[in-house]
């Protein structure tokens, strides 16, 4: 199984009553609980966590796009990612992604992931993301009602720029472009960069991921518990499309905080848990549903489901309360799994049978968690959690989503920076 | 007065029905936000002396293929197929909120395809100094305060009837949500000020008067911009649509314009 260490970069000073005084921590998130000089802090405090992930050892490293959002400052994953490419030499850069229709034209997409995997040696991930509707609809303005297709026609347009050899033209509904010819190309070109999909339930996506042969990841901040209905939903699809049950089509995102003893993760990781369900998710409402952001296929299957569940009073289905902000909570749901690296060992490896994922990625710093404890979960998950999980799949499957890098002996050092102080 | 009569007209491929009703001179209505999940008791006042005819635009229930419409040019022609279709080249138009949109633009588009229009307060500017509400940025229960001055008009036009389908209802009501938004989004600005000008026919301008999403301030700047004769009228006790909130105050202004 491979394990990536996934940062959202959450500014880590909202206020204590922000959930009270605020209406959201998404859009229209207020500029005055900004400051730019602690933002300095943080993001460079960030970099060092991926970097330190990176040294420790897993497989790769995850990094995200929001807009107008308090707890993901990365409106460009790019210009994180294209530093750490420097700056790491080993792990899988995973750009978890580019929201496709926000670019225009969307080929620039195309060349910054080009750039970053010539930088890298043939590192990336390419994550290709609808996009919330907090992020496309409201903070970028884009229309609902038109969103998907552009964003499948974006994805078509940034595919054949990787592929074809030759300049072409291509006459989109959305996109006009007499010369398309993208410079640099990806290193990993054969026939291109592993592409994933972070999706949230919905069935289009997962037979979109299969036709494509993609990876799907439910990108979920509930944990294992409510992932399970989703990712069983996927395998089944599956199924029916005749695709085997190869995890590494699967990717999923867990919480996890481990310390020595039990009553050191939950004293350990309290704090930031409860910052990141309490002020992090405080997100108004009025944002979640735009007109025809969701399609009809998934509203229908929406209210069919809610109509034969009150037909047959079937009250058994697991339920997983999205609600919850108090630690205790938070844990007795899955949102967060914490404990002594064995016990935390334990619980992954039962939750990746369970949802049967070969891609697990791992949020390790959340909330306002300080570099200091986020490199302490990093450091003792590197070294007593990741050993007993790696092996976990191999005997069976083969990964056909991972990069494909340049040999090492192929790749550059970037020189060390201070050239008088190295000699 | 005769029963409401059923037909239907091909916009893109896509049926889109037309109600009709009454008898007379005939007046062409082009419902708002909601579109026409039911007949109204305004269309059913106009029906008395004239013959209402309704078309339903795309998206709304009654008719799909909005999502074959990507610019505003896309909407105006599908709209004078459709009016074409419903026999409405030439008579008066009444729109609503995003149907009193299409009427004005088509109207600059073509005019003198309209004899007389009525604005029911259109979008179709945004004004850094009237900002209007947005129409989808809202939670379910709010749809109705905003939308009129009395919330139970709306939620009782859009409540499903007993007879009608559970999943396919609410669908159509959110389709309706998407159709406006293909449109409108996201500040309902058409550009329809750069076409104003080219509107000839007598044109009456209707706000509610607590019309909580678009700011009466625009009454004054759709009248300014139209070349034929403009009357301005507020309605008291109404919202934005208008026609849910005060139905018989609304046939009587516009009766008296159309004389």
């Amino acid at each position: 199984m491979k394990q990536l260490w996934f940062h959202l970069m959450p500014y880590t000073d909202l206020p204590d009553d922000f959930r009270d005084n605020h209406p959201s921590v998404w859009v229209d998130v207020h500029s005055s609980l900004f400051d730019p000089r602690k933002a300095h802090g943080m993001y460079n405090d960030f970099m060092d966590e991926l970097e330190y992930a990176a040294d420790c050892g897993f497989d790769g490293i995850c990094v995200n796009e929001h807009h107008s959002n308090g707890y993901g400052l990365m409106p460009s994953p790019n210009l994180i990612a294209s530093s750490l490419a420097r700056r790491t030499s080993n792990a899988a850069l995973c750009v978890m992604g580019n929201s496709l229709a926000l670019y225009n034209p969307p080929t620039r997409v195309a060349e910054e992931f080009a750039m970053i995997d010539c930088i890298s040696g043939g590192r990336l991930i390419a994550g290709f993301p609808v996009g919330t509707p907090m992020d496309t609809c409201y903070a970028y303005g884009q229309n609902p009602s038109m969103l998907r297709e552009r964003y499948l026609e974006a994805h078509d347009l940034v595919m054949k720029a990787w592929k074809e050899k030759e300049t072409f033209s291509f006459n989109g509904r959305y996109n006009q472009q007499r010369y398309v010819n993208v410079w640099p190309r990806p290193v990993q070109d054969d026939p291109h960069p592993p592409v994933w999909i972070p999706g949230g339930g919905s069935v289009e996506t997962w037979q979109w991921c299969a036709e494509m042969d993609y990876v799907y990841c439910y990108l979920s901040y509930y944990g294992y518990k409510a992932g399970m209905a989703t990712m069983k939903g996927f395998w089944e699809e599956m199924d029916r499309l005749g695709k085997d049950r190869n995890p590494y089509r699967a990717g999923f995102l867990q919480f996890v905080g481990v310390a020595e003893t039990e009553e050191e993760a939950y004293k350990l990781y309290k704090e930031p848990a409860e910052y990141f369900y309490g002020r992090c998710l405080h997100v108004d409402p009025r944002y979640a549903t735009p007109p025809g952001y969701t399609t009809e296929a998934t509203m229908r299957a929406g209210i069919q489901g809610q109509v034969s569940r009150v037909a047959s009073d079937n009250k058994t289905a697991l339920v997983v309360d999205k609600k919850a902000r108090e630690f205790d909570a938070i844990l007795d749901n899955g949102y967060v799994i914490i404990g002594t690296p064995d016990q935390v060992a334990e619980k992954l490896k039962e939750v990746a049978q369970e949802l049967h994922v070969g891609q697990l990625m791992l949020l390790l710093q959340y909330g306002n968690m300080s570099r200091d404890v986020a490199m302490y979960n990093t450091k003792l998950y590197a070294e007593q959690v990741l050993p007993q999980l790696k092996d976990i799949w191999d005997d069976e499957w083969q990964n056909h989503w991972w990069p494909k890098p340049m040999a090492a002996d192929h790749r550059s050092t970037p020189l060390p920076r201070n050239l008088e102080a190295a000699e | 007065m005769s029963e409401l009569e059923i037909s239907s007209v091909a916009v893109n491929g896509y049926p889109c029905r037309v109600w009709q009703k009454g008898t007379g001179a005939p007046i062409g209505y082009l419902a708002g936000l909601a579109g026409l999940p039911k007949w109204p008791a305004f269309a059913e006042a106009l029906a008395v002396n004239h013959k209402v005819i309704a078309p339903s635009i795309p998206g709304f229930p009654g008719a799909e293929g909005h999502r074959e419409l990507d610019t505003t040019l896309d909407w105006i022609v599908a709209m004078r197929e459709l009016l074409n279709g419903a026999n409405l080249e030439g008579p008066p138009l009444v729109g609503v909120s995003i149907g009193a949109t299409l009427a004005a633009e088509v109207a600059a588009m073509w005019p003198h395809k309209v004899d007389k229009l009525v604005l029911v307060a259109p979008f179709g500017m945004y004004d850094e100094l009237h900002p209007t509400a947005s129409p989808w940025a809202q939670q379910g229960h709010e749809f109705g305060s905003l939308f009129c001055k009395n919330g139970d008009a709306y939620s009782d036009f859009i409540r499903r009837p007993n007879d009608a389908d559970p999943v396919e209802w609410p669908i159509e009501m959110a389709r309706a949500r998407e159709a406006s938004a293909r449109l409108l989004w996201p500040m309902g600005d058409t550009r329809i000020i750069r076409r104003l000008h080219r509107i000839i026919c007598p044109t009456l301008i209707v706000w509610g008067a607590d019309d909580r999403l678009i700011p009466k301030a625009y009454a004054e700047k759709f009248a300014e911009a139209i070349s034929g004769p403009t009357e301005i009228v507020e309605i008291p006790d109404a919202g934005h649509l208008v026609d849910l909130d005060q139905p018989e105050a609304l046939a009587e202004e516009v009766l008296t314009f159309l004389g």
